[in-house]
């Protein structure tokens, strides 16, 4: 396990550069045009040219290469081009991470708790009445557009509740809805697919020994069934922690909250390539380093699974 | 048995059952014989399930309708915009009638005609995203899975794709070739598959060393065989689950793409574009019918895939089968 964890995150490394490489050529191709912000109009040539020239944008892309990685290896990711100018990366990103990372962290838990008791639930009443009407949860949830139920949730609920409708700092009121609404999806996702994996789980022979045998049902529930369920959602579940941090697009927008939420799809646009180049090196290795943990998360909890290669295995 | 029962058959001195039986080749022939097939079966315990084969009625009444609905008597075309003929301005928010059955929308298109459009649109896109996810995601899913020696070299080839922003990509496609049809599938193929190979690839790294896999080994059965008769076998039920949810996932990407700007152009008529349309309007209550209409059709698509998958993960359980 360590030779192979080794090896893994020295192939972690070559792959965050690959990635940042291939993204800082990327956006070198996208029109120069952007770089001008809203009055490009009004902009005299030579003032377009001084524009491009500051952010070293007229030099060949090698040289730009040279300069951001030899800057980035001194520990500086640049100053924001369009978003915040002139603003360190480190300033603007700061701030935001806390919400991001606070909210996704808190609808993770939410959603687990909510959607695995919720599968484990089905699971037991297949069939019965209970599955139906978690089933209906779960169908409802896939099948509203999340940019409308959430819309909804916002309008309704806090009319109802006298929720507040916005989030404010330091009032843990308003902390409430964002939380429980970010969490929906995520639980019918959980609530899904422990469904599905435990029920595949209880048909099999063992579980029929163990019954037969006399052993109690929850028992065979918590140490057989949910233990085996489990193990292919413990795959993903150190990359959801780890990127909670990059926020929920609709949550942050809808309820006004300072976070991550929709800052690269926004700085992408803007092509602010410092910021850009910034939050996919975060994120590049948050998702890789996620899918290294689940896959010792997953050889922890099934010890049948051998992630190195011995023996005759191909 | 009771007693009672017992005594009568020791009452019966039946001498035909204590004679020696003959040897009979085709008897022992038939003993070795099943006309045991798992699709079949499969299918059949799938067929009788009386939800899962009403929501297979309207999701073929609903793709067939959508294909043959610009062909029917007094259909509109949707990106025609009608003219009021009382005061010569467009027919803006015209509320659901006998003219315009959904209504219009607020450029004074007509709704009905709109959705069977951006229905057919985005369960094109999800039909041709969805076969290539299942086709190349399995495969790539399945080598990543059990071949340990690709292990290190698709792992990195998903890192870096996984991690080169979606958004990124989208831009750069519409910056080169206009934004349209084409180059929503393109961009959608190109990340798309991702998901589904990394979900094969869990499922088959939990089962790669179990012990039947291993007597394979032993045994000298080739890789390729022992994926395909040991290890999808397995994953069948998980799959197919994972397939369903596939196509209404990928009108939903739509759906998001649309939302942050990225989507079909105004003019292609999309489930993404009209939901969007209409989240604009929603908040004036009588003007809420253009986000319901559109809403309803993905509704639907999404509960009966999802209800389908279920139904027939449930039949694809050999150990349901009889």
């Amino acid at each position: 396990m360590l030779k192979y964890s080794i090896k893994r995150i020295l192939q972690s490394i070559v792959t965050v550069f690959i990635v940042i490489t291939v993204v800082f050529l990327l956006m070198r191709l996208l029109p120069v045009e952007g770089y001008y912000g809203e009055r490009a109009d009004k902009l005299t040539d030579a003032q377009k040219e001084a524009i491009l020239r500051k952010h070293g944008l007229l030099d060949p892309w090698y040289v730009q290469l040279k300069n951001f990685y030899s800057s980035l290896f001194k520990g500086d990711l640049g100053n924001s081009i369009i978003y915040r100018r002139d603003v360190p990366v480190v300033d603007i990103l700061k701030p935001k991470i806390p919400y991001s990372f606070g909210f996704g962290i808190a609808s993770l838990i939410l959603s687990l708790i909510i959607g695995l008791s919720m599968g484990i639930h089905m699971a037991r009443e297949k069939g019965g009445f209970w599955d139906n009407v978690w089933s209906a949860f779960v169908v409802f949830i896939n099948a509203v557009p999340a940019a409308v139920y959430l819309l909804f949730i916002q309008m309704y609920v806090t009319s109802i509740t006298k929720l507040p409708i916005l989030f404010t700092k330091g009032n843990f009121v308003s902390y409430i809805l964002p939380t429980v609404s970010m969490s929906l999806g995520g639980a019918a996702g959980y609530a899904m697919w422990m469904r599905r994996y435990m029920v595949d789980e209880l048909n099999k022979d063992y579980i029929k020994l163990a019954r037969a045998k006399g052993m109690p049902n929850k028992d065979i529930m918590v140490s057989h069934v949910m233990r085996n369920a489990f193990v292919p959602m413990a795959q993903y579940l150190p990359s959801s922690v780890l990127l909670t941090i990059s926020g929920s697009i609709y949550i942050e927008s809808l309820y006004s909250i300072p976070g991550m939420g929709g800052l690269l799809v926004d700085v992408i646009q803007r092509q602010d390539n410092t910021l850009v180049q910034a939050l996919v090196l975060i994120y590049s290795v948050l998702g890789i380093f996620g899918l290294f943990l689940g896959d010792i998360l997953m050889a922890v909890f099934d010890p049948r699974i051998r992630l190195e290669k011995e023996g005759g295995a191909r | 048995m009771t007693r009672k029962e017992l005594q009568t058959l020791t009452a019966i001195e039946d001498d035909a059952l204590f004679t020696f039986a003959q040897y009979d080749p085709e008897a022992a022939e038939k003993t070795g014989y099943s006309d045991y097939s798992y699709w079949k079966s499969t299918f059949r315990i799938f067929f009788k399930n009386k939800t899962a084969l009403l929501l297979l009625a309207i999701m073929v009444l609903l793709v067939v309708f959508t294909v043959i609905q610009p062909y029917l008597p007094n259909q509109k075309d949707p990106t025609k915009i009608h003219i009021d003929p009382a005061t010569g301005h467009q027919l803006r928010n015209h509320p659901p009638s006998k003219e315009f059955w959904f209504g219009t929308n607020v450029i004074g298109q007509d709704l009905w005609a709109r959705i069977w459009s951006g229905t057919r649109t985005s369960l094109l896109i999800a039909i041709i995203v969805g076969i290539w996810e299942v086709v190349f995601g399995i495969f790539i899913g399945a080598l990543w899975g059990y071949v340990r020696q690709l292990d290190a070299l698709i792992t990195e080839i998903y890192n870096v794709i996984n991690n080169i922003p979606n958004t990124i990509l989208l831009t750069l496609l519409a910056y080169i070739m206009r934004p349209s049809f084409k180059t929503m599938v393109i961009a959608m193929c190109l990340t798309g598959w991702l998901g589904m190979a990394r979900f094969v690839r869990n499922q088959i790294v939990i089962i790669r060393d179990r012990e039947y896999n291993l007597a394979s080994r032993c045994l000298g059965t080739p890789t390729w065989r022992i994926i395909t008769k040991n290890v999808l076998p397995y994953l069948v039920s998980v799959i197919v689950m994972r397939i369903a949810l596939s196509i209404p996932g990928t009108i939903g990407w739509e759906v998001f793409l649309t939302y942050i700007g990225l989507g079909l152009p105004i003019e292609t008529p999309s489930l993404g574009n009209l939901l969007n349309e209409g989240r604009r309007v929603m908040m004036s209550s009588h003007l809420r019918y253009q986000l319901i209409f559109p809403a309803v059709v993905l509704s639907i698509i999404t509960v009966s895939f999802y209800v389908l998958g279920n139904a027939f993960a449930d039949a694809a359980d050999p150990r349901n089968h009889y």
